[in-house]
């Protein structure tokens, strides 16, 4: 009788995981958080009926809607419109996204190698970069022709400051024994540059790019609110002014899961470009 | 140890080229921070001769402007007025305040500077790789063998972050090595060690230089590891650092972890221990902070 002392892999190591986080509280909880949300939900909107909260659809009405064949109010999964504004919105996402991660890691990762970038570019980004985005969308409309172009602007200027600003600081934070030692090593600028730069920085930038593509989701919303034909910001103040109230929910549900799951996106990528930063965090037991 | 035939030309290569070189000359250096501000004389009118293949370890108080010595030396500060000399050629002096940076002295850190980003390979790698003497597979391979060589096979395709404090120690002493430098420079490594992973570090970095026979420039507080590893060992006074006292230490090599109990060790233990005291003791009435 022998027993494996193999590490599992790829499925019987999800299935290992699944099971063993069974064991903990954890699901548990999780299911029980959502559970009393919903709950509480369903209470202050459909059970009690408190006053105010009966114009705002509860959890049974947006999800019968939702999962409505033939949607009174016109949005459910079974509506191509749907699909529709989810995919506008997460085009102009990867657009924007892509555009301020493009522009903002190396020009982060410049600012803060070089002393005179830094002094060039820098105090403009921080005059910049208080003014909220709500103040830009007149700005944009005047630059912009159509839809598109204004709104993905707005997105992009939005994570463009976050991207750029957290690359900078990623750079600072790196120890000055590794630029130290990579000189010793015999290193040329290009290879610090490529083997201690843009390294040391990375668990920083992607601390930036989480924050970021949060942001864009947040400036791209207000953006299709004020100026747009398509898209989730746009769905919900759409059924807002058309007195719809179930579509204007699912828009904000369908946004927060797009939202998350984006957001998880880039935190595996993250992670998978940062093995010995996982590695070495989980050692920490973290 | 399982020595194959390359790793052994390897070595006695190295050790026939380098018992003649790695002298550094360290003549009349003083060194002044902030020269338009309040003038801090870290350094004052040090001179040390370091023979080839020498283990040199300075012992001093804490902040004394050891590793300011050794910043110059490697190329990372200027100095203000003095030279220091490698193998009778000038690394920096008047004209030429700061050295350049090179790989012929090479340094291993206080806090350690492995690249958490590579592995024990790529990091041992690197060098002779950027200095474009070896391609990447090449090095790696160098770089593997040196590695299970210090008895690190086992860890080399690991991250820093996940071997032991004295593992990416030796680890980094072999990334020093592979770049076959004249010169090794040590600030306090084993500082933050336990004594026992100490002890393995001081025997294994002793194996190394038997093999190797570089040049050690070693700052230290320690005193037993100062006479255990030392063919000299430097005692500096508080700040401004200069040379106060050499002793040599005359004790055989190989040595083993038994020499720190011999009569011989003691007295020099005595010895040490009276002249660093002294300084200690100044440098305390001084106020001094711990800077180091």
């Amino acid at each position: 009788m022998s027993r494996s002392i193999e590490a599992p892999t790829g499925l019987s190591m999800f299935v290992y995981r699944f099971k063993k986080s069974l064991q903990t509280p954890d699901p548990y909880l999780t299911i029980f958080g959502v559970g009393l949300w919903l709950f509480v939900w369903w209470l202050l909107c459909e059970g009690l009926r408190v006053d105010r909260f009966d114009k705002i659809p509860g959890p049974i009405a947006v999800f019968t809607e939702l999962f409505a064949r033939t949607p009174f109010q016109g949005i459910s999964i079974f509506t191509p419109e749907y699909y529709e504004h989810i995919l506008v919105s997460c085009r102009r996402i990867a657009i924007a996204f892509a555009i301020a991660t493009g522009v903002g890691v190396p020009l982060g990762l410049f600012m803060g190698w070089s002393k005179r970038i830094r002094d060039y570019a820098f105090p403009i980004l921080e005059t910049l970069r208080p003014i909220p985005i709500l103040a830009w969308v007149p700005l944009s409309i005047l630059m912009f022709p159509g839809f598109e172009a204004p709104v993905i602007f707005l997105a992009t200027l939005a994570s463009l400051f976050v991207t750029t600003l957290n690359t900078m600081l990623g750079v600072d934070s790196i120890d000055e024994a590794y630029f130290r030692a990579a000189g010793c090593l015999g290193s040329s600028n290009w290879d610090v540059f490529k083997h201690v730069v843009v390294p040391g920085a990375l668990p920083y930038i992607f601390t930036g790019l989480q924050i970021s593509i949060g942001v864009a989701w947040f400036s791209l919303v207000a953006a299709e609110m004020v100026s747009g034909d398509l898209g989730l910001g746009y769905l919900i103040v759409d059924s807002y002014m058309n007195n719809v109230t179930v579509p204007m929910v699912i828009g904000m549900i369908t946004l927060g899961f797009v939202g998350w799951i984006t957001s998880v996106m880039v935190r595996a990528l993250g992670n998978w470009l940062m093995q010995w930063h996982v590695k070495a965090l989980a050692l920490q037991g973290r | 140890m399982n020595v194959s035939v390359s790793n052994f030309d390897e070595a006695k290569r190295s050790m026939t080229v380098s018992q003649s070189r790695g002298a550094l000359s360290i003549r009349n250096v003083t060194k002044i921070y902030d020269p338009e501000g309040v003038n801090v004389m870290a350094v004052k009118d040090c001179s040390m001769e370091i023979a080839a293949g020498e283990v040199c370890m300075i012992v001093g108080p804490s902040g004394c402007g050891k590793t300011t010595l050794l910043n110059a030396i490697a190329g990372f500060h200027s100095i203000t007025y003095g030279e220091i000399l490698l193998d009778g050629e000038l690394l920096c002096g008047p004209g030429k305040p700061k050295a350049e940076q090179g790989a012929e002295r090479m340094v291993v850190f206080q806090h350690g500077a492995l690249f958490p980003w590579k592995t024990l390979a790529q990091n041992v790698a690197y060098g002779p790789m950027v200095q474009g003497r070896l391609s990447k597979s090449l090095a790696l391979e160098k770089s593997r063998d040196m590695l299970a060589e210090a008895g690190l096979g086992s860890v080399t395709e690991k991250y820093p972050g996940e071997v032991s404090s004295g593992m990416s120690r030796r680890a980094e002493i072999v990334r020093a090595l592979i770049n076959d430098p004249k010169v090794l420079l040590l600030d306090e490594p084993y500082r933050a060690m336990d004594a026992l992973t100490k002890s393995i570090m001081h025997e294994s970095l002793l194996e190394t230089y038997d093999r190797t026979k570089v040049t050690i420039f070693f700052i230290t507080h320690d005193l037993e590891e100062a006479i255990f590893l030392g063919d000299k060992v430097h005692i500096v006074t508080t700040r401004p650092c200069q040379l106060k006292k050499t002793v040599n230490v005359d004790i055989a090599r190989p040595r083993s972890y038994e020499t720190q109990s011999s009569e011989e060790f003691r007295l020099l233990m005595e010895e040490v221990n009276e002249a660093v005291h002294e300084e200690a003791i100044k440098a305390f009435k001084a106020g001094e902070r711990e800077l180091a």
